[in-house]
């Protein structure tokens, strides 16, 4: 409770507070410059100053790996569940469709649309929901206080989610086929057509998710995505009119779904096939640089 | 000098009403803030919630431009170059979203992977420092499942893995029960022993503040209001004591003491004081004497309840400074 002699300058002036208005206070500043080593000409001690060495960045593919791991362990809590239900929800509009189209082509792509759907519902749908609740939320920081370049943190978390589409797509394919008798000799596209379908749409996912200035905003776009692959991937092009077909054509997830659907025939035409994968391959390759940019610009505000 | 911060602003624009959010003018955040911090030293950030301490670390982390001024740590501009930040800092932010899904273990090894760590030396970093922190026994169970405290707790290891000489740490203790915090001071002070490990923090809570903070700026909407030792701060109040006085019925007014008394509550209560029945006054040592020797006798002391007398803490520097009158309840004491 003694008075400390070495503050009867500064406390001179604070005499007044407590009782009478404390608020009376000091002026401001004057307190700060009580800094040591602060003293008048702070700049030149600081130009003296040797920068100190920067520690190792992490590399690209570690960093990828490492996030990659993560998100996948993530599964075991949060996905599964919601993977069940993606699967469900393709083999139920199968067996709906299953009394409007009668085998042949039509057949074909409801399956290879329920099957993409899928990768659509997790890669793009859940990919924006998590990027844009990671932005909202300031997640984002931790990210961007850890030296790993951005394309690690995008192109990890789109691997996991790409991932996790496997086992759905490949049961609702199997379930597909059986239901509609179509052949499963080519079924092996799907190693081709879920890593590129899944990217090009994770990409599109996360850059949605990342842009998206709010994050309801976010998770429409993904609703909004999702919805869109189902009804342009699933409802057989023959039957739509023109402007929706141009949709239909701008929709990456349209050509998974037609490599795959391609894929039943008896001899399929393995060059449009591969036409078909290129153009994912190209949007993936787009669409995931998008959501690097995306990801640069909100991480740092 | 780790880190020199010169004339900082930081102001976000003026939010559009839209329907249901009015519209919300535009907040200086930063408005010329002014810091130096030395190396080896805690150094603290403090002030009520919305002074800007968060967006003072943020700008200090590269996460957030500022307008003008200029950050420089460890000898790196880092308003010209933000992302070098991650290269010489450990931060801790408020959020855990990000770790959330993942085990303790899983975090701790991945945030230091991706701290630039190779595969060996992550996992023994992170079996360190799970070590370190007690956090053992909740290892292999997601942070999302864990209370508060132990969240936290996950979130410092995954901040303090991997070597940093600065580290950044925003209310690295909220939430957390004394042998968890015992555990985070004593890992910061072993960094700081051993590798002469800086680091800033921000808390609001008043008590820590004055053990664990070698220097500490008080902060009050986006300017520095004070900054020096705790013990140099409470030196400016140092010549009052702080009396509560609790009443289990109404005061005798009629007393004219207890009259004088309720009119210095009230000017501390404009200054963030008590209220009702509870009141706070900041008096001179012999001031403080005489009330108590009012309170304790006659009709005043039938309707007392508790009283406190106690030296000042650096609640009371931040209200005799001139903090917010009605902010002081953003600083904790307990």
């Amino acid at each position: 409770m003694s008075v400390m002699p070495a503050v009867s300058g500064v406390s001179g002036t604070t005499g007044v507070p407590g009782v009478s208005g404390a608020s009376a206070g000091l002026p401001g500043a004057s307190g700060v410059s009580g800094m040591p080593g602060a003293s008048g000409d702070a700049d030149a001690g600081e130009a003296g100053d040797m920068p100190a060495p920067l520690a190792a960045r992490a590399r690209l593919f570690p960093a990828l790996v490492a996030v990659y791991r993560a998100q996948l362990s993530r599964a075991r809590v949060a996905r599964i569940p919601l993977l069940f239900v993606a699967t469900f929800q393709s083999i139920g509009i199968m067996i709906l469709m299953r009394g409007v189209v009668d085998g042949g082509s039509e057949a074909r792509s409801v399956v290879a649309g329920s099957s993409v759907l899928v990768v659509a519902f997790v890669a793009l749908n859940l990919l924006a929901q998590y990027f844009g609740q990671l932005r909202a939320s300031g997640g984002l920081d931790h990210y961007a206080t850890l030296p790993v370049p951005p394309s690690a943190v995008v192109l990890g978390a789109a691997a996991a989610y790409a991932s996790f589409t496997v086992p759905g797509t490949a049961v609702t394919a199997v379930m597909g086929s059986l239901l509609f008798q179509l052949p499963m000799a080519n079924l092996w596209i799907l190693l081709a057509v879920i890593p590129l379908s899944g990217a090009a749409l994770a990409g599109l996912g996360a850059a949605l998710g990342l842009l998206a200035p709010r994050q309801e905003l976010a998770t429409l776009c993904g609703q909004l995505g999702m919805s869109a692959a189902l009804l342009l991937g699933v409802l057989p092009a023959a039957r739509m009119p023109q402007v929706v077909s141009y949709a239909r054509d701008l929709l990456p997830s349209t050509y998974g779904v037609e490599a795959l659907a391609r894929s039943f025939d008896g001899q399929p035409d393995w060059w449009a096939v591969c036409a078909d994968l290129g153009v994912c391959a190209g949007v993936a390759v787009v669409s995931l640089a998008a959501a690097t940019w995306a990801y640069r610009r909100a991480a740092v505000r | 000098m780790v880190c020199t911060v010169r004339g900082l602003v930081k102001t976000y624009p003026a939010a559009r009403g839209r329907r249901g959010a009015p519209a919300t003018p535009a907040v200086r955040a930063s408005d010329g803030i002014d810091l130096d911090v030395v190396r080896g030293e805690v150094f603290g950030l403090l002030g009520p919630n919305g002074a800007g301490k968060s967006t003072l670390v943020r700008q200090l982390t590269g996460l957030l431009r500022p307008d003008e001024g200029r950050v420089r740590v460890l000898g790196h501009d880092l308003v010209r170059h933000p992302e070098r930040a991650a290269r010489l800092l450990g931060y801790l932010g408020q959020d855990s979203t990000a770790l959330d899904e993942l085990t303790v273990s899983l975090a701790a090894e991945t945030t230091a992977r991706l701290r630039g760590l190779e595969t060996r030396p992550a996992r023994a970093a992170r079996d360190a420092v799970i070590e370190e922190l007690g956090l053992g026994e909740v290892a292999g169970r997601p942070l999302k499942k864990l209370s508060g405290g132990q969240r936290r707790l996950a979130c410092v290891a995954a901040a303090l893995v991997g070597e940093r000489p600065l580290l950044v740490l925003d209310e690295p203790t909220s939430g957390m029960d004394p042998v968890a915090r015992r555990a985070v001071w004593a890992a910061v002070d072993r960094r700081r022993a051993e590798r002469g490990v800086t680091v800033v923090l921000v808390t609001h809570n008043v008590i820590e503040a004055e053990t664990v903070l070698d220097r500490v700026a008080v902060l009050d909407r986006g300017r520095v209001i004070a900054c020096d030792t705790p013990a140099g701060l409470k030196a400016l109040v140092a010549d009052e004591v702080r009396l509560e006085l609790v009443w289990r019925t109404e005061p005798p007014l009629d007393v004219p003491e207890v009259a004088a008394l309720r009119k210095a509550a009230e000017a501390c209560r404009a200054a963030g004081g008590g209220s009702g029945r509870r009141w706070t006054l900041r008096l001179p040592p012999d001031d403080a004497r005489a009330a108590i020797a009012t309170v304790t006798g006659g009709p005043a002391f039938a309707a007392l309840d508790d009283f406190t007398l106690a030296t000042p803490s650096l609640e009371d520097v931040y209200l005799a400074l001139g903090g917010r009158a009605e902010g002081a309840d953003g600083l904790v004491k307990a």
